[in-house]
């Protein structure tokens, strides 16, 4: 008998999938007693109640089966009513959405839809993990473009002109950010677009954030001139209506796009499930009032944490969407990877190192506030106790002043 | 609800400053509006959530349903600011529905509370009939829930 070698039968490609370089610090903080955690990236709140009920009552009435490859009829209008409502998008239900298995399953027939081999994507970090070793995957090369702190983490136009070449295919948007909480304002947008306009580049515009801003509502960039035919919008309802384990999520764009990414969905996934369907449609019909208070709540917890580092003295800037700050912890002297470790032990708080997102995050740690601010503030003091146990740095930096 | 009230129901021992910052707004307005809320009696005061069913020695509540006949002229207010001025008395309310007044009373035990009924209440002119029910367990006061929640331990993801 010859025994197996899955060294020779796995495929390069996922071999060369690099384990998450944190890993052993997620097992260490997840096994420790404990532990407060500010690391996931998903909301605190229950899906509101008439949307599980939707759910239940479809499978109550028996609606079990598959849907259409695209979605239900249904449910593909209240996405375009959506879409035309919320951010001025105007797209046709009929071969111009893709109803998917969460805004994740989006991103991924997007990219294979897209790349034939050697193809360059271009990815401005940091940013959310999956999009490079699924470009990887699809025989694609990911090109990272580095945002910077002071810039506020937007892409600039002058950083996507200089990494764009003969094989850039395809620009990931994705903003509002995770884990940065940086937005692209309107004028931000207008620069990008200008580039673009003179490439043959497809957007794929990561909005799934889209919901969860704080100073102004989203802007899509396919909403700009000339843009809508060079995008495809990825959005979902994971984060909007707090409805993760539903997993459901959906691309918009123009058909020619759509239809190719169809084929994909279609024989990868069916349809994406039928329940979480019917519970979307009464999520899009009749939850914006939901969304506010979800909005308003989060809004109080992000001022609350960058007040709080701000007060303990780290450089904080104003994180304008999604859920997360990023404060910065360079003042401190460590790297994102030593303060992470050295909090986790000395305070029992697990926070997310800027470096899990790109290189890019180094200086930086991720703070989610999906979290009560009952929570928030433990959390606070634990850190500010942490802080304060580290002066010696700070006051060696004070007594070089005084000298 | 404006949203500093709701804050301050949450959690009266907020700092004017915390609050403005929660609020995006400086300290200054947190004050003033918070002065004017104890003007206009909005606010009417800042207390302790106590879990009596934590506090030794035992306490235990009631409420009390009273059937009243209204005085002339006054009411049901006459009656009502006669049960209110006792100390074990938490709050009343006049209900629609099927009784008038509901008192909520706590004391320190249930002997305590039936003598209450029996020498204070039952005897006042105007009350018909008293119904008294004892509360067994508290699972929320007041909006804040009572027994001890579990911590959030979602532990940490790269999502
Ligand atoms: C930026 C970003 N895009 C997409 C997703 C995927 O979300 P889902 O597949 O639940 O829609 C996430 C989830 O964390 C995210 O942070």
């Amino acid at each position: 008998m010859t025994p197996v070698d899955y060294d020779s039968i796995l495929s390069k490609k996922a071999k060369d999938i690099k384990p998450s370089g944190i890993r052993r610090y997620f097992d260490v903080a997840n096994e420790m007693e404990g532990v407060i955690s500010l690391g996931i990236g998903e909301p605190d709140f229950k899906t509101p109640w008439v949307i599980r009920k939707a759910g239940m009552d479809s499978l109550a009435q028996g609606k079990t089966q598959y849907s259409a490859n695209s979605g239900l009829a249904d449910l593909r209008v209240e996405i375009t009513n959506y879409m035309a409502r919320r951010f001025g998008l105007v797209y046709h239900p009929q071969d111009e959405v893709v109803v998917t298995v969460g805004g994740s399953e989006a991103i991924d027939i997007c990219i294979r839809t897209v790349l034939d081999n050697g193809d360059e994507v271009l990815i401005p970090e940091p940013c959310f993990v999956c999009y490079a070793p699924i470009v990887t995957l699809s025989g694609g090369k990911a090109v990272a473009i580095p945002t910077k702190a002071e810039n506020k983490f937007r892409l600039t136009a002058q950083e996507l002109r200089e990494k764009i070449t003969d094989r850039t295919k395809l620009l990931i948007l994705p903003y509002p950010n995770n884990p940065t909480g940086a937005v692209m304002r309107r004028e931000d947008l207008e620069e990008i677009a200008a580039v673009l306009r003179e490439h043959n580049i497809l957007v794929l515009s990561d909005e799934i954030y889209a919901e969860l801003t704080y100073n102004g509502r989203h802007v899509s960039i396919a909403s700009l001139p000339g843009m809508r035919e060079r995008c495809v919008v990825i959005n979902g309802f994971s984060k909007a209506y707090a409805m993760t384990g539903w997993r459901l999520g959906f691309a918009a764009g123009p058909a020619p796009i759509i239809q190719q990414m169809l084929k994909i969905h279609q024989y990868a996934i069916m349809c994406a499930p039928t329940t979480s369907q019917y519970a979307a449609i009464q999520a899009l019909k009749n939850c914006d009032d939901d969304i506010q208070m979800m909005v308003d709540e989060y809004n109080i917890r992000r001022r609350f944490l960058v007040d709080g580092f701000r007060r303990m003295g780290l450089s904080c800037f104003e994180p304008e969407g999604a859920f997360y700050v990023f404060p910065s912890i360079k003042s401190t002297g460590l790297s994102s990877d030593e303060f992470c470790e050295q909090l986790l032990h000395a305070q029992r708080v697990a926070v997310i190192p800027g470096t899990a997102f790109g290189a890019s995050g180094e200086g930086h740690v991720r703070v989610s506030y999906a979290y009560s601010l009952k929570h928030l503030d433990e959390a606070l003091k634990r850190i500010q106790r942490f802080i304060e146990s580290l002066t010696p740095v700070k006051a060696g930096k004070t007594a070089s002043h005084v000298l | 609800m404006d949203k500093l009230l709701k804050l301050l129901q949450e959690n009266a021992r907020f700092s004017n400053e915390r609050l403005a910052a929660m609020l995006g707004t400086t300290e200054q307005d947190v004050a003033e509006r918070i002065e004017k809320y104890e003007k206009e009696g909005i606010i009417k005061g800042y207390q302790v959530l106590v879990n009596y069913d934590k506090l030794r020695p035992e306490h235990v509540t009631a409420i009390i349903e009273l059937k009243v006949t209204p005085k002339r002229n006054l009411g049901f207010e006459e009656i009502a600011r006669t049960i209110m001025m006792y100390d074990e008395v938490e709050s009343v309310y006049l209900m629609s529905g099927g009784y008038d007044l509901s008192v909520r009373v706590t004391a320190k035990d249930f002997k305590d509370v039936a003598m209450f009924v029996s020498h204070r209440l039952a005897i006042l002119d105007s009350v018909l009939s008293t119904a008294t029910h004892f509360i067994l367990s508290r699972y929320k006061e007041n909006g804040v829930i009572m027994y001890d929640e579990p911590e959030d331990e979602r532990g940490v993801t790269l999502l």
